[in-house]
């Protein structure tokens, strides 16, 4: 028994470093897989207070391997079970499994943190570049500006880490996560419509159409029904320069609205 | 003055018949205005001799009344319950533990019974009650805090409650019970927890304790070798759903889930009786007649708690007492029920674990299947070819029909984990990282290849399929078939529908506005039918339009 989890993909650049660090690993070892569910994991239990670096608590750097309490894994997992009584640490509602993960993640950001300086940069030329050249505008929104098709940038610095949102914007994934899919619909007179999905089932789809508008369609009236392969969001690898994408990236980093991810 | 006791005597006389004696549910189908037991009638086909609703006019169908559970619960509470209807009144549960007592007609409530489980109580995977059973004037629950409750069912009030089990070991029962003869048999959830699992009978009249069935053989046992190193303690193989019952061969038959840790077989080699099998057990004693395991040393969490369907089919030339049941694994079997022989499997969605089954029905395992720390990729993926929802067979049409969950993966992680009491016994996820995973209740954005719900009719005789009717999400909802070859099912896309049995064309289809998470059910007053079926917090009856 059960219940799924919502879907996630695998960066392709984070499997790669935990392949390389995994050897490094003093005290277990983990596999890239591992990490990856500890990822989400931590990502919807844990960044609230301790920030996506791990470092937004007082004298805790959850992702440079310095804890205030914790020695060994196996009291990383009794911790974030168990919490700590009189801190702002609560127990938390997970099994032995997804602790052991969550550990896996934070060793495997531990063992990437040093060989990733990810390069200083400028937030309001960061600011600048996304509202200008960068035109990330075109599909991104922030505080209430911008399009609504990709995904809405305001909380983002709440969630991704530094080197997530590089990887985002040097190496975005060939395909984009379920929950941003876009679709290209053709009707029975030939009107072509394309948008992100917002739902569908089986006699209907709904989805934000490239004008922004909320569309429901009856499958029965459409000829072609279909989903784009290619993510839209573009690598900026050759098209911006280096220091550009360290301004965006601190600038997305500094993006904290609270928002759901 | 008169004519209140005129009322009187009438109610009195109303009381005495509506006593449901074991003769009426062992005839159940010859009283197709009531349904009497979780899956219609002994044999579970959950298929109605009722006829008034037709292909022709069931498109005139419109919902006649609503019942809104009230409940203070979490939202991770699922209304999977099949209700039971006996002589007018409606017999259903709300979360966590309450019973209700409603007019079938009307859906005006005549009581309500709250039990209040223990805070310890943890079942897995939700505070789910799926219904009620029922002798006489008395109704029994079981609670996700391991008790087993007689309620009456005119005043509403407990008659006996006995503990069963430990909930703060992880026991909860979630099952509606089985009443056979004078007794109700229950079966205890708690595969993730490693729990001991087991059958046990009660007496109805007093809640005594009659028989005990393990469904992990203790040393000394036959079976327990096939639990290496003294593996056998704390294993699960527990029983979540509702058993069947053949009263001629009075053999009672349950599915029994999944050994723990569920995704990590390396401290319990060997093939695990009596996990992922299905038992034949002496309704009196409780005693083993034959078993059959579908999945010998599960690590993919295939339960085989599926609704055991009976049917008298003719088989290759000679009549024969078969049990059909499509296992979470993704095969399709018919095994004979008097003896348990393997006569036919063949897999009904994408299989990848097994090759095949071999003349005993063993499956032949593909190499390097298996979960892995890295991951392994396999079809069906852990929530199974199909689960818990029941299936129909339907002996008008001869086909078997399937709520199934087509194309369907999972990245299988193996973790370690140590047994603790109480805590969760899983030994790794079988929902990891794979785009396509899903979200119950969520939005969806699935891709066919990532895998959809279907129904699908098989022939039974063949293991072929004969259609099928997809939908792009996939489906938790159990089927009805009627007599006048009418389907009734729903899905995670919150409708409610009904299918030609015989082609699976689409006839009918409501909003219900939530999952259907249940299995339907049909009833008749007065002469006018009634389909109802739980969803989301709600219980819809719908009739045609008058
Ligand atoms: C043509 C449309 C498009 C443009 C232009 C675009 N993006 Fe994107 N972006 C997307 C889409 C779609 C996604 C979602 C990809 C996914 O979910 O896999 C995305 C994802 C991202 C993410 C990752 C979000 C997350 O949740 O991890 C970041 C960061 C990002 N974009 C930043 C930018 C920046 C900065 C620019 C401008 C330099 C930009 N994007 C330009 C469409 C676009």
């Amino acid at each position: 028994m059960g219940i799924a989890m919502r879907p996630i993909r695998i960066p392709v650049v984070i499997v790669f470093l935990l392949a390389a660090a995994s050897s490094l690993l003093a005290q277990q070892q983990y596999t890239p897989v591992e990490a990856e569910i500890g990822r989400q994991l931590f990502t919807n239990n844990c960044v609230s207070c301790h920030g996506p670096e791990g470092d937004a608590v007082q004298g805790v750097d959850l992702g440079h391997g310095h804890f205030r309490v914790a020695s060994s894994d196996s009291d990383l997992v009794r911790i974030m079970r168990n919490g700590i009584p009189a801190t702002g640490m609560p127990a938390n509602n997970l099994s032995q499994e997804q602790a052991k993960a969550i550990v896996a993640y934070l060793r495997s950001i531990a063992a990437s943190a040093a060989s990733n300086a990810i390069p200083a940069g400028d937030v309001s030329r960061g600011k600048a570049i996304f509202e200008g050249k960068g035109e990330c505008l075109s599909c991104h929104r922030v505080a209430g500006v911008g399009s609504r098709l990709g995904p809405d940038l305001s909380g983002i610095g709440r969630l991704r880490r530094s080197v997530e949102l590089q990887s985002a914007l040097l190496e975005p994934p060939a395909e984009v996560r379920p929950n941003n899919r876009f679709i290209r619909a053709v009707t029975q007179n030939g009107t072509t419509i394309t948008g992100r999905l917002l739902n569908q089932d089986t006699f209907t789809v709904q989805l934000l159409d490239s004008k922004e508008q909320l569309v429901s369609l009856s499958k029965s009236n459409l000829r072609e029904f279909s989903f784009v392969t290619n993510s839209p969001m573009p690598s900026y690898q050759d098209k911006l320069a280096s220091q550009d994408v360290a301004d965006l990236v601190s600038y997305l980093a500094s993006l904290k609205a609270q928002v759901n991810p | 003055m008169i004519r209140r006791t005129l009322v009187l005597i009438l109610i009195a006389a109303g009381s005495l018949q509506a006593q449901v004696s074991f003769d009426r549910i062992v005839r159940a189908d010859q009283e197709s205005q009531n349904w009497l037991t979780y899956s219609g009638t002994f044999f579970s086909q959950r298929h109605s001799q009722l006829t008034q609703i037709t292909p022709t006019n069931v498109k005139d169908l419109e919902p006649q009344w609503i019942f809104q559970a009230r409940t203070g619960e979490a939202s991770n509470t699922k209304f999977e319950a099949t209700a039971l209807v006996v002589d007018g009144v409606l017999y259903t549960v709300q979360p966590p533990n309450d019973i209700v007592a409603l007019d079938a007609a009307t859906g005006r409530q005549f009581w309500i019974y709250s039990y209040t489980p223990s805070p310890l109580a943890r079942p897995c995977c939700g505070r789910v009650n799926r219904g009620l059973a029922m002798l006489g004037d008395t109704l029994f629950m079981a609670t996700i805090d391991a008790h087993l409750i007689a309620v009456d069912a005119k005043g509403g009030r407990p008659i006996w409650n006995i503990a069963v089990a430990k909930p703060e070991a992880g026991y909860a029962l979630t099952l509606a019970p089985l009443v056979i003869k004078d007794k109700v048999i229950i079966g205890t959830a708690g595969g993730e927890y490693g729990i001991r699992g087991f059958l046990a009978a009660f007496e109805a009249k007093t809640g005594k304790e009659v028989w005990r069935f393990y469904t992990i053989p203790k040393p000394g046992e036959p079976a327990n070798n096939t639990w290496d190193k003294d593996s056998w303690e704390h294993v699960g193989a527990p029983v979540w759903l509702t058993g069947s019952y053949d009263p001629d061969l009075n053999l009672t038959y349950w599915g029994i889930g999944n050994p723990g840790s569920d995704y990590n077989g390396d401290e319990r080699g060997g093939d695990n009786l009596y996990s992922s099998s299905v038992v034949a057990l002496d309704a009196d004693t409780g005693k083993l007649k034959w078993y059959f395991q579908f999945t010998p040393h599960d690590e993919f969490d295939y339960d085989s708690v599926q609704i055991p369907v009976l049917a008298d089919l003719d088989w290759q030339g000679s009549p024969r007492k078969v049990m059909l049941w499509a296992n979470r694994n993704g095969f399709f079997y018919v095994l004979d029920r008097t003896t348990g022989k393997f006569l036919l499997g063949k897999p009904f969605v994408d299989v990848s674990w097994a090759s095949g089954l071999d003349q005993n029905g063993r499956p032949i395992r593909v190499h390097g299947k298996v979960p892995s720390r890295e991951g392994t990729l396999i079809y069906p993926g852990n929530q199974g070819g199909t689960n818990w929802y029941s299936p129909s067979y339907s002996p008008r049409t001869g086909l078997f029909y399937i709520p199934s969950w087509a194309n369907y993966s999972t990245l299988y992680v193996k973790q370690d984990v140590d047994y603790v009491e109480g805590l969760r016994f899983g030994g790794g996820t079988g929902n990891g990282p794979k785009a396509g995973a899903v979200v119950a209740g969520g939005f969806n954005y699935r891709k066919e290849e990532e895998g959809f719900g279907a129904v699908r009719a098989i022939d039974p005789r063949t293991g072929d399929m004969k259609w099928q009717f997809k939908m792009s999400d996939v489906t938790d909802a159990g089927i009805l078939t009627t007599a006048s070859d009418l389907l009734f099912t729903g899905g995670r896309e919150a409708y409610f529908f009904a299918l030609d049995a015989r082609n699976g064309n689409l006839l009918w289809k409501f909003t219900v506005g939530a999952p259907v998470v249940s299995g339907p059910m049909t009833y008749s007053i007065n002469g006018k039918q009634y389909v109802a079926v739980a969803a989301g917090s709600s219980l819809f009856a719908f009739a045609l339009r008058q």
